[in-house]
């Protein structure tokens, strides 16, 4: 079973956001379950700083040697950050998806009522395998 | 529902990821599909290929049924050796591209995709009907396991007293692996030496396991489809279904040499492949960015037009950037202008001969 870290919120989209807690600036990646599924990540285009996203808008993507994902925004909000480490080196979304591959940051304007918790999202997938 | 193949459990016991291939229940990477590419270019990879299909063709008049029904000069073919041929409809295009093996002077091993094994069957059984040969499709009972990369040699050795420093590429005899029956064959589909160990299915897993461990220490690792694609694309072989297709002929897909057409007699495809030049041209595309061209994405020139099709493409673990396979249908008279349309962008690429990786002899 992949790692699903208690403390985060996810997505249906099998992404995780952070920091919701604080309300002011999310951190947004996809999840070590996502990763696995994907296989090897050969590519990342993380949305543009500055931009606004909205809930569910395709902001970016997630290749590998098998497929092409879409990033979703999980939340509304202005771009603050992109993670440029992840656009050098891909890997890190498949070794470290919670840590040093997460994509990018948003401040956020409005948050989604369905983020699934830890819980929510374990049970997600145990439906999808 | 995909059938399981006799590895199965082992597949699922190592944790592969399993996906649908024609029919198939398949090992698509059991951890990262790089690691495998780079274990079978570096030392070796363990693949299951049981999905593929084993047709024999027996009689006092195989091969000249095998020399009607199919492009290749099978009659030519010295027992014990192989050969790859090809065969075609009769107007020209490719029903399946296939290693014939000569067991004996009047037994032919014909080993044909998974995705075309039944028709190539019913196909030979049309084409034979004249002849004194019977064709008789063994698929169910084979079992198919690869061994690929440089350590290949070594790791098969430890199992067999078959002489294989002296088993010649594209050569086949039986002989007896880890006290399994098989036909050793010198073949594959990596770029890389190796071995392809045609057995019962009862024995596959006995099999497995004895080479996975006389490789350990050579650093054999098992290797699903997906590392099978990369690494016959680095190596510019072909794949039914993306580049092979019955819209295209041997000579579309640079493959005309194939096509024999100093043997004696007709064959099904002679009339109209005889003289026929191809309609498009296969080439190599490397890509200068890190996005990567897929099956059916454009190829298009300096001004957008598109000029052909990608049939083929994947990130190369050996040269570090995108590559693909792609047709081309008007010369690409600037390739350094060339371009796929990768989800509306223009990505651009260099055009280059095939293959993008030949191992060092």
């Amino acid at each position: 079973m992949s790692s699903i870290p208690d403390e985060l919120s996810y997505t249906k989209e099998h992404e995780w956001v952070a920091g919701l807690d604080d309300g002011l600036t999310v951190t947004v990646g996809i999840t070590a379950y996502a990763a696995e599924q994907l296989g090897d990540v050969v590519y990342v285009q993380p949305p543009e700083v500055g931009s606004s996203v909205e809930v569910g808008d395709a902001v970016g993507e997630v290749e590998s040697t098998k497929s092409v994902s879409d990033i979703y925004a999980p939340v509304s909000g202005e771009v603050t950050a992109v993670n440029s480490a992840v656009v050098d080196d891909p890997s890190l979304v498949n070794g470290d998806p919670y840590g040093d591959g997460w994509l990018f940051q948003v401040r956020i304007t409005g948050t989604p009522d369905d983020l699934l918790s830890a819980e929510e999202y374990t049970a997600l997938i145990s439906g999808d395998s | 529902m995909s059938r399981p193949t006799p590895l199965h459990e082992v597949h699922k016991s190592l944790g592969a990821t399993l996906t649908d291939f024609a029919g198939w229940l398949m090992p698509l990477r059991y951890g990262s599909e790089s690691a495998e590419h780079t274990a079978v270019r570096t030392a070796a990879g363990l693949f299951d290929l049981s999905h593929m299909g084993e047709i024999h063709v027996t009689g006092a008049d195989a091969a000249a049924a095998l020399d009607y029904a199919l492009v290749g000069n099978l009659g030519a073919l010295e027992p014990g050796r192989a050969r790859y041929t090809m065969m075609c409809e009769p107007g020209g295009g490719i029903v399946d591209d296939l290693i014939v093996y000569r067991l004996a002077p009047e037994e032919f091993m014909v080993c044909a995709n998974a995705s075309n094994y039944l028709r190539v069957a019913r196909e030979l059984t049309d084409r034979a009907a004249e002849f004194d040969a019977v064709v008789d499709d063994r698929s169910d009972s084979y079992a198919l396991l690869a061994v690929q990369g440089p350590r290949s040699q070594e790791i098969v050795a430890a199992l067999t007293d078959a002489d294989l420093a002296n088993l010649k590429y594209y050569t086949g005899l039986p002989g007896t692996v880890a006290g399994v029956d098989a036909l050793i064959a010198r073949t594959g589909y990596t770029g890389e030496d190796g071995f392809e160990l045609f057995i019962a299915a009862d024995d596959a897993v006995k099999l497995w396991g004895a080479l996975m461990e006389a490789g350990a220490a050579e650093g054999l690792v098992p290797a699903g489809l997906s590392a099978r694609d990369t690494l016959r694309l680095e190596a510019g072989m072909p794949l039914y279904g993306n580049e092979l297709t019955s819209a295209t002929t041997p000579m579309d897909a640079g493959l005309g040499r194939v096509v024999r057409f100093d043997k004696q007699g007709d064959f099904v495809g002679r009339a109209a492949l005889d003289g026929a030049e191809p309609a498009k041209r296969l080439v190599g595309l490397v890509m200068k960015g890190r996005r990567v061209p897929r099956h059916g994405f454009a190829v298009v020139d300096a001004d957008g037009a598109v000029i052909g099709e990608v049939t083929s493409g994947a990130p190369s673990p050996s040269i570090g950037r995108p590559i693909a396979m792609a047709y081309v249908t008007a010369p690409v008279s600037a390739p350094q202008a060339a371009a796929v349309d990768i989800r509306g962008s223009h990505e651009p690429v260099d055009v280059v001969d095939l293959p993008f990786y030949r191992r060092k002899k």
